[in-house]
């Protein structure tokens, strides 16, 4: 088996940039000093006219992309999660979700795996912000394919969406000549019947892996990428969650308010059903390489494998 | 207009002001009655609108980054045609377009949804960029509150704007000298604006925000000043018009009671009548 290729999405975020800036005059990129980690300097490169460096003022920067926004641009505003969903999410609340203006977040640095940073950069909260703001789509992508079909289908749709990257170079697991990607449709990747692990992000390959070894173990594990967290895909969730009956989130975000806080929402409701959020256990995160990290909180194959293992 | 027209409007824009906030037992009818003049020069003078196509894309644009003084905006949007004035007391009840703060989604004239104070003015200077960028003729307004300039968006802005050198922006300061804590020389004084601003590249008007010939100067100056923004700082009195609510802080965000409401209309009408024999 050849090497599997790995790529950021924050990579891809840029690359899907360019790809839609030749196409769309309407298409305006907004950065916060951080185009260089954002990964939009491709777009800068490209079209400098249409790349806004609005220096280190977030707060500002989402009231010019909603002012931008009125005035039929489309603006994607970029940043590290913790800055566009954490210091400017009253601006994203107030300014973009209330009017529902057309404002896309391109969102980078998510979650624990931007490593060495550490906690004060390791946005864990950013699904729960975002999703609890009426009529924003959140989208958190699985690989490069993914990623660069969502930005898509961000520009496509009309309101604000909130996209979620990362800073490392993760495996492409979609295959770009097959992929298909609808906002608010999950992804069965594979089918079992015992247990089903719904994981987003750079968890779904983590979660893929952590079925094969329990494969291996004679239990028949049901994946499903769950890549846009609100709206949530609810007919797939209590599909699968009916036929295994038992229930694992796996997500880089808090327990707290991300992907496994909208599915027990869901289930509790519709389709009770016992449920592990594997996730981070309200705690910040802490500086490290980011894959040390990744297998620290549990979110890699082998702490996925041992916590199905446990929860069955 | 005339001076004379823009005052008699502007007391009648006044008088719905009073209207509105009485009718909804709440809402901010100091800042609203001080900045009643600017608002008057903008939508019946300045501004290039017209009521019957509020989306126009040529449009001039105007962005409220003080909402709270929304019954101002409103009470001028409907005299100017965008809706009708009777719904001006349908203000803050449960059901109307009205809310308590600029909705863009709901209410005709209204370009931007604001109130939480400081980020108005940032999608003004959004909208001034995006003139820009199509090399388009319209220009953008915004009025902000003496005490909202203590929000540091309003400086984030300020420092972008010049930076871009977006002389198709007119910053409005109404500078009432008070907020809801009292005096904002005393709360946190933001003095000295005009300073501060040229230090952000603003080319900075002094006026005194109920003289229709300053404003009407003001204006005109700022579309003639090429490579950067202006600011107008307007000095101005809150609750001017009626008498009891002028120069105190306790009228930011209080409604008139029945009585209170009277010697208010009263106070108004007078001053129509003064100035119709003019």
């Amino acid at each position: 088996m050849s090497e599997v290729k790995k790529i950021a999405t924050r990579e891809s975020y840029g690359n899907a940039l360019v790809e839609l800036g030749r196409e769309h005059d309407d298409l305006i990129v907004l950065d916060a000093d951080l185009a260089g980690a954002t990964k939009t300097g491709v777009f800068k490169k490209e079209f400098p006219d249409r790349h806004i460096d609005c220096g280190i003022a977030e707060a500002n920067m989402t009231g010019i992309a909603a002012g931008l926004a009125t005035c039929g641009k489309v603006p994607f505003m970029s940043s590290f999660a913790m800055f566009a969903a954490g210091r400017a999410f009253e601006q994203v609340r107030n300014s973009v979700g209330y009017p529902h203006l057309n404002v896309k977040i391109g969102a980078t640095h998510a979650g624990i795996s931007v490593g060495e940073d550490g906690a004060t950069h390791q946005c864990n909260e950013d699904l729960a912000l975002m999703r609890a703001i009426p009529g924003m789509v959140v989208i958190n992508p699985c690989d490069d394919v993914e990623a660069r079909a969502a930005v898509k289908a961000a520009y496509e749709y009309v309101g604000p969406v909130y996209l979620r990257f990362g800073r490392l170079a993760i495996p492409v697991i979609n295959d770009p000549k097959t992929y298909q990607f609808e906002i608010g449709k999950g992804i069965v990747l594979k089918e079992g019947r015992d247990v089903t692990i719904i994981a987003t992000g750079l968890c779904v390959s983590e979660a893929l892996e952590a079925a094969v070894r329990l494969e291996a173990d004679g239990i028949q594990a049901e994946v499903v990428n769950i890549h846009t967290i609100k709206p949530l895909d609810e007919e797939l969730v209590l599909a699968s969650a009916q036929k295994t009956g038992k229930v694992v989130t796996v997500e880089e975000h808090s327990v707290i308010g991300g992907l496994g806080s909208a599915v027990c929402d869901l289930l509790s409701e519709k389709a009770p059903t016992r449920v592990l959020k594997i996730g981070i256990n309200d705690e910040f995160g802490m500086s490290g390489p980011a894959k040390e990290l990744i297998a620290k909180y549990g979110l890699d194959a082998e702490g996925i494998f041992h916590k199905v293992r446990g929860f069955l | 207009m005339d001076n004379l027209q823009l005052k008699q409007t502007a007391n009648e824009i006044r008088k719905g002001i009073v209207a509105a906030v009485h009718s909804a037992k709440s809402g901010h009818p100091g800042g609203s009655l001080s900045a009643a003049d600017l608002f008057t020069y903008l939508y019946f003078e300045e501004m290039k609108v017209d009521p019957k196509n509020p989306k126009d894309a040529a449009r001039d644009r105007f962005v409220l980054s003080k909402g709270h003084v929304a019954p101002g905006l409103y009470s001028t949007l409907a005299h100017r045609g965008f809706f009708p004035v009777e719904d001006l007391t349908t203000l803050r009840h449960v059901g109307s377009y009205l809310q308590g703060h600029p909705d863009m989604k709901h209410i005709p004239g209204v370009d931007m949804s604001s109130g939480s104070l400081g980020q108005g003015f940032s999608a003004a200077v959004g909208m001034a960029l995006a003139g820009k960028l199509d090399h388009a003729d319209y220009r953008v307004y915004a009025l902000a509150g003496d005490g909202e300039i203590q929000e540091g968006q309003i400086w984030e802005a300020a420092m972008f704007a010049g930076h871009r050198r977006l002389d198709n922006l007119v910053l409005v300061i109404d500078n009432n000298g008070l907020q809801i804590d009292g005096n904002i020389e005393e709360v946190c004084s933001p003095y000295p604006i005009d300073r501060k601003l040229e230090a952000f590249n603003f080319h900075v008007i002094n006026i005194d925000g109920h003289d229709f010939d300053q404003i009407r100067s003001a204006f005109t100056e700022a579309r003639n000043i090429k490579g950067m923004p202006t600011a107008i700082i307007a000095r101005t009195v809150k609750g001017r018009g009626v008498s009891f609510m002028e120069n105190q802080a306790s009228w930011h965000g209080a409604a008139p009671n029945d009585e209170q409401f009277a010697v208010a209309m009263e106070d108004l009408e007078k001053a129509g009548e003064a100035l119709c024999q003019k």
